[in-house]
C-alpha cells in the first residue's frame, strides 16, 4: 500500500528496476482519448497481476472547446505489487498530451516525478489557452521533475504513413503511441491492447492498423530512445489465491442486479432514464439481455420507477438507478412503494451537487437524501458498497432485503466507484445464497387479505395473474391486515409505527460494517461507502506508527448496525470522514448522543490517503 | 387478448361479478358510473377473468375506479398510471391491464407520461374520463376546459386554450383512437369492447359529466333534440353523415373539413370514414372538429395494427436468449477476461 519511496526514479544503472507501487495519469483533451488509454493500461496491469485501483476524472462537456483547462480529461490508476486501497495520492508519472494537461494536473505529481509531455502540442496558441505566460517546457516550470519532451504527434503520423487516413483519424491514434510508451517505461506486455485493438476495429482494417503501428512505434521509442536510462518493474500482487476480474462499480451493480434476479428465480426489469454517472448500469443490463434481464429506457426518473415499481406488482425484480436529482423526481414514487409495500431497489450513483452540480464528479452528499427526503414518515432501507466490485454484493443484499420485508432499498454507490475499477475475486452463482420468496396465499380466510403479516411484518406478495388473490392497492392509507383504504387515526398512527418498525428490522446479518482494528482506543474512524479504501490505507498507517485508532464502516445506513452506539462509545474520540458537510456524522451524533466530529471534503474528488491522516492526527492532537 | 379466452371448463361470469365489495364513493348522478357499469358489461361479455385483469389509476375521482373492480388494481400516483401499466405489462404481457385516468391526470400531470405509452404501443387500454375540471380538488379548471371558463382558480375566466385529448393520442401515433359518451350507453359498450379486443395501446376519450363542478358540459351531444346536429358517429367504410334523417354530411373542401346538405352534394361527395388508414391525418382532422363549428364525432377514429412495446420487450430477450444457448450463468460473472492467482 505504501507508495514509492522518492528514489524510485532516479536514473538507475540498470535497465529494469523492482518497484512496488506505482501511479500514472493521462492527462489530454477530452478527445484525445485519455480514458481509454487508461483503461487498457489499468486492463493490462490487472491482467498481469497487479492490483490496481483506479479514478478517471472527465468534463461534464463531451467535447469542451481544444486546448481549454475546462476541456482536459484524466484518467489516474495505481498499480501494485502489494494490497492497495486508493488510486494513489500523488502522481508518480505524468503523460501530459497539452499544455492544459500538464497545467491542469502537474500539481499533483510528486517531486522528482516522471512528465511525459506531447512536445508538439506546445505551441504559443495553446500554451496561452492553458494559462501560461511562457513555455513551461523552456522555463523552471518543472524543475522538480524529470521531463521527457517527446513528439507524440509527429511521430504517430509517421507511424501511421501510408494508410490512407485522414490527418484527424491519425491523430486519433496519438493515445496508442502515448499508451506504447507507457507500457514499455512500465514493463507491461502489449498483447491485451492489441487484441482489444484487432476486435473493436475489426470492420476498419486501417483504422485497426493504425492503432496496432502507433501503439507498437511508441513502445519501440520507448525502448530505442536515449531519454529513458531505466524501465521499471511492478511485481504481481501477493493476492489471495484465486481467479480475478478487473470490474468497475457500475458493472458490479449491473451483475449484481442480474445476479439477485437468478438467485430470487425472478425476472429483473431495470427501467432508468439516462443520467450520469448512472448510465453505464443502464448499458451493461441491456448489453447482458441474454440472461434473461430487461431494461427499459423510460421517458423520465419518474417513468423509470414508475415501471420498476409496476414490475414488483407483477412479481418481477423492479429496479431503477440514477443520480441525486434523479432520485429527487423519484421520490413521490417510492413514498408509494412504501405505501403499498412493494420490493424495490433503487441505485443512487451521487455526483456533486446540488442541482446539476457536477455531473462526473464524486460525492457523498445524498445520504439525507436516501434516509430523510420523502413527504411524511417515509423509511426505506440504505446501503452503501464500500469498493468498486463491493456493488455486487451490495444490490444482491438489497433485494434479498426488499422481498423480505417487502420495502424499497436504496443503493449508495457514487461517481468514484461508478468508474473506479479494482480486480475482483468473483464468486461463483452456486456460491451465493439463494433469495427466499414466501408465497403468498389465501391462509384459509375468504377472501384474500393483502396486508396480513408474516413474522418480518411483512405483507404478502401476491402477483396478479392468481386466482383468489386479487386485491388493490394504492397510495391512500390502508388498513392493517385488510388493505381496504381507512381515515381512521389510530390505524394511521399504527401503520406509520408499522412501516418504520419493519424498515428497523432489515439488517443484512453480519455485512453490515467492516471493523479494523481493536475494538476500544483513542480514535474510532466511522465511514460509509466509497471512503473506505483512503481510510483503511490511513487507519492501517497509524496503527503501524503505534496510534490507537481503529476503523468501523457501514454498508448499512438505515438500518444502522445494531450495537453501533456502544461500540462508538469505546473510543476516547469518533472522527467521521465523508463527501460531504457530516451528514452521517449528524445521524450519529442524533442517534446516539456521541460527540463524534466531521471530517468534511466536498471537491468533487474522493479522499486522498493524506487528507484522512491529517484528520486523524489533527483528531488525536486535540485534547 | 390471450387474457380473456373463454375455456370451457370457467364458469361464465356477469358484470356483477366484476365489482369488489366496496362502496362507490362518486356523487350521485357522476358520469362515471356508467363507464363503471358499461366497463363491467364487456368484461363478462368478452370473458375476462378478474385474476387476469389489472386496473391501474392516478389520482382523481376517476382514478378510484380500481377499487371498485374485484380485479388486481393499483390506485398510484398522480398522472403516472402509465408509468406503472408499462411495468406490469412488461412483467407478465399475459394481463389484461387497463388504465383509468382524467383530463387533469393524464393530459396535465401525466401529459409526457400519456405520450410516451401511446407512443410505445403498449398494449394497455386508457380511459379518459374527460369532464374538463378538476372534480377531486372541488373545481379549478383543467387543461380540456374552455377558454374563458371562470373557476375557483379562474374568477375571471381561464386564459389558457383547451388541449384535445384525441389529438394529442393521435399525435402521439394512437394505434387505437376512439370517444365516447357516458350516457350513451350502448354506443359505448361497442367502444369499449372495440378497445377491450384491440392489440396495442387503446386510447377512449369518454365525455364524462360532473354534474357538481361542471354540469352540462356536455349538453349539446347529449340533450336529446340537440345531440343529433352535434354528434356524427362513426363507421368504418361509412359517409360521415349526422343531423335528423342523415341529412347532413362532412365533405374535405381545400383540405379543410366542410358541413354539407347531402340533398344538395350527393352523397359520393362526402368524407368515407377509414379507421384502418395508416396515415392518421384524416382521423387527426377529425379530432379537431369541435362543437359548435362542427358536430363532433364519436365512435373509432383510427384502429391499425402494429407490434406491441410489451412483445417486443420479451422477444429481444427471447431472441438474444436463443442467440446465446445453453447459458453458463458463471461466466457471465467472470465476464470477458479473468486471471488466476495462485
Ligand atoms: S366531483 Fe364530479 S367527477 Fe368527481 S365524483 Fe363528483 S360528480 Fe363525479
Amino acid at each position: 500500500m505504501s507508495p514509492p519511496t522518492d528514489n524510485a526514479f532516479a536514473v538507475a544503472p540498470k535497465p529494469l528496476d523492482n518497484i512496488e507501487a506505482v501511479t500514472i495519469r493521462f492527462a489530454g483533451d477530452s478527445g484525445d482519448g485519455m480514458q481509454l488509454a487508461g483503461t487498457q493500461f489499468s486492463d493490462t496491469s490487472a491482467l498481469v497481476g497487479n492490483d490496481i485501483a483506479t479514478l478517471p476524472d472527465f468534463p461534464a462537456e463531451i467535447r469542451a472547446p481544444a486546448g481549454t483547462l475546462a476541456g482536459v480529461s484524466g484518467y489516474q490508476i495505481q498499480f501494485s505489487s502489494q494490497d492497495i486501497f486508493t488510486p494513489g495520492d500523488a502522481v508518480d508519472t505524468l503523460i501530459a498530451m497539452n499544455p492544459a494537461a500538464l497545467r491542469v494536473n502537474v500539481n499533483d505529481l510528486r517531486p522528482g516525478g516522471i512528465v511525459i509531455v506531447n512536445e508538439d502540442a506546445f505551441v504559443e496558441k495553446d500554451i496561452r489557452k492553458a494559462g501560461f505566460s511562457a513555455n513551461p517546457l523552456e522555463d523552471d516550470t518543472l524543475a522538480r521533475f524529470t521531463v521527457h519532451r517527446v513528439k507524440i504527434n509527429s511521430m504517430t503520423e509517421k507511424a501511421v504513413e501510408g494508410l490512407g487516413l485522414s490527418n484527424r483519424e491519425a491523430g486519433r491514434c496519438k493515445n496508442m503511441f502515448a499508451l506504447g510508451l507507457v507500457y514499455w517505461l512500465y514493463d507491461r506486455p502489449l498483447d491485451a491492447t492489441l487484441n482489444f485493438i484487432a476486435a473493436k476495429f475489426a470492420k476498419v482494417p486501417n483504422v485497426a492498423k493504425a492503432n496496432t503501428r502507433a501503439l507498437k512505434a511508441g513502445h519501440a521509442f520507448g525502448e530505442t530512445a536515449e531519454m529513458f536510462a531505466s524501465h521499471y518493474h511492478v511485481d504481481k500482487a501477493r493476492l489471495a489465491p484465486g481467479t480475478y476480474r478487473k470490474i468497475t462499480g457500475n458493472e458490479a451493480a449491473a451483475l449484481g442486479l442480474i445476479t439477485a434476479s437468478r438467485l430470487a428465480g425472478r425476472d429483473l426489469l431495470y427501467a432508468s432514464y439516462p443520467i450520469t454517472p448512472a448510465s453505464d448500469i443502464l448499458h451493461e443490463i441491456s448489453r447482458l439481455k441474454k440472461t434473461g434481464a430487461m431494461t427499459f429506457q423510460a421517458e423520465d426518473e419518474i417513468a423509470a420507477v414508475g415501471a420498476a415499481i409496476g414490475a414488483s406488482f407483477a412479481g418481477l425484480l423492479g429496479a431503477t438507478g440514477t443520480s441525486g436529482p434523479g432520485v429527487a423526481l423519484k421520490s413521490e414514487a417510492i413514498g408509494l412503494a412504501v405505501m403499498t409495500e412493494l420490493p424495490l431497489v433503487i441505485v443512487d450513483v451521487q455526483r456533486g451537487g446540488p442541482s446539476t452540480g457536477l455531473p462526473t464528479k464524486t460525492e457523498q452528499a445524498d445520504l439525507f437524501q436516501a434516509v430523510f427526503g420523502r413527504n411524511s414518515e417515509c423509511p426505506v432501507v440504505v446501503l452503501a458498497p464500500c469498493t468498486p466490485a463491493d456493488c455486487f454484493q451490495t444490490v444482491i443484499d438489497a433485494f434479498r432485503l426488499a422481498v423480505r420485508y417487502m420495502t424499497p432499498v436504496m443503493v449508495l454507490s457514487d461517481g468514484y466507484l461508478a468508474n473506479g475499477a479494482e480486480p475482483w475475486r468473483f464468486p461463483k452463482l452456486a456460491d451465493l445464497e439463494p433469495i427466499r420468496i414466501p408465497a403468498a396465499g389465501q391462509n384459509g380466510h375468504e377472501h384474500f387479505l393483502p396486508y396480513e403479516r408474516n413474522a418480518d411484518l411483512s405483507r404478502p406478495w401476491a402477483l396478479p395473474g392468481t386466482p383468489g388473490l386479487e386485491h388493490r392497492i394504492g397510495g391512500l392509507e390502508k388498513e392493517d391486515v385488510t388493505g381496504n383504504v381507512s381515515y381512521d387515526p389510530a390505524n394511521h398512527e399504527h401503520m406509520v409505527r408499522l412501516r418504520a418498525e419493519k424498515v428497523s428490522r432489515a439488517h443484512i446479518e453480519g455485512r453490515e460494517l467492516i471493523w479494523y482494528g481493536d475494538d476500544s482506543g483513542d480514535l474510532l474512524l466511522v465511514g460509509w461507502g466509497s471512503t473506505y479504501g483512503a481510510i483503511a490505507a490511513s487507519v492501517r498507517r497509524a496503527r503501524k506508527k503505534g496510534l490507537k485508532v481503529s476503523h468501523c464502516h457501514l454498508r448499512g445506513l438505515n438500518p444502522l448496525p445494531a450495537g453501533l452506539g456502544e461500540k462508538m462509545k469505546k473510543f476516547r474520540k469518533v472522527l467521521v470522514p465523508e463527501l460531504n458537510l457530516g451528514q452521517l456524522c449528524l445521524i450519529l451524533r442524533a442517534r446516539f448522543l456521541v460527540d463524534a466530529r466531521e471530517l468534511s471534503k466536498v471537491q468533487g474528488q474522493p479522499f486522498t490517503i493524506s487528507d484522512i491522516t491529517s484528520g486523524i492526527d489533527a483528531a488525536l492532537e486535540e485534547k | 387478448m390471450s387474457a380473456n379466452t373463454k375455456a370451457a371448463d370457467v364458469p361464465v361470469l356477469q358484470p356483477k361479478d366484476f365489482a369488489s365489495d366496496q362502496d362507490v364513493r362518486w356523487c350521485p348522478g357522476c358520469g362515471d358510473y356508467s363507464i363503471l357499469a358499461q366497463v363491467k358489461k364487456v368484461l363478462a361479455k368478452i370473458g375476462a377473468r378478474p385474476e387476469k385483469t389489472v386496473f391501474i389509476s392516478g389520482i382523481g375521482c376517476s382514478s378510484r375506479f380500481p377499487y371498485y373492480m374485484n380485479t388486481y388494481g393499483f390506485h398510484s400516483i398522480h398522472g403516472r398510471a402509465p408509468t406503472f401499466a408499462t411495468g406490469v405489462k412488461v412483467a407478465n404481457p399475459e394481463l389484461s391491464v387497463w388504465i383509468a385516468t382524467g383530463d387533469g391526470d393524464g393530459l396535465s400531470i401525466g401529459g409526457n407520461h400519456l405520450m410516451h405509452v401511446i407512443r410505445r404501443n403498449v398494449d394497455v387500454n386508457i380511459l379518459l374520463f374527460n369532464n374538463r375540471i378538476y372534480g377531486l380538488t372541488k373545481g379549478q379548471y383543467s387543461p380540456t376546459s374552455e377558454h374563458g371558463k371562470k373557476t375557483k382558480s379562474s374568477p375571471m375566466g381561464t386564459v389558457e386554450w383547451p388541449v384535445r385529448p384525441l389529438s394529442i393520442a393521435l399525435g402521439a401515433e394512437a394505434t387505437f383512437a376512439a370517444r365516447a359518451i357516458d350516457v350513451d350507453v350502448k354506443h359505448l359498450e361497442y367502444v369499449l369492447e372495440r378497445a377491450a379486443t384491440h392489440r396495442g395501446t387503446s386510447f377512449v376519450e369518454i365525455y364524462q359529466n360532473c354534474n357538481i363542478f361542471n354540469d352540462g358540459a356536455y349538453g349539446y351531444a347529449t340533450d336529446r333534440t340537440a345531440k343529433p346536429d352535434n354528434v356524427i358517429y362513426l363507421e368504418h367504410g361509412k359517409p360521415l353523415t349526422f343531423g335528423r334523417d342523415a341529412a347532413k354530411g362532412i365533405r374535405l373542401h381545400n383540405l379543410r373539413p366542410e358541413v354539407v346538405n347531402v340533398e344538395e352534394v350527393g352523397p359520393d361527395d362526402l368524407l368515407i370514414h377509414d379507421e384502418q388508414a395508416r396515415e392518421p391525418s384524416l382521423a387527426y382532422m377529425l379530432s379537431r372538429m369541435r362543437y359548435p363549428e362542427f358536430p363532433e364525432p364519436v365512435g373509432v377514429f383510427r384502429c391499425v395494427d402494429a407490434p406491441c412495446f410489451d412483445t417486443q420487450v420479451r422477444d429481444q430477450v427471447r431472441e438474444a436468449q436463443a442467440k446465446a444457448g445453453d447459458l453458463d450463468f458463471d461466466s457471465i460473472i467472470a465476464g470477458p477476461e479473468t486471471w488466476t492467482v495462485a
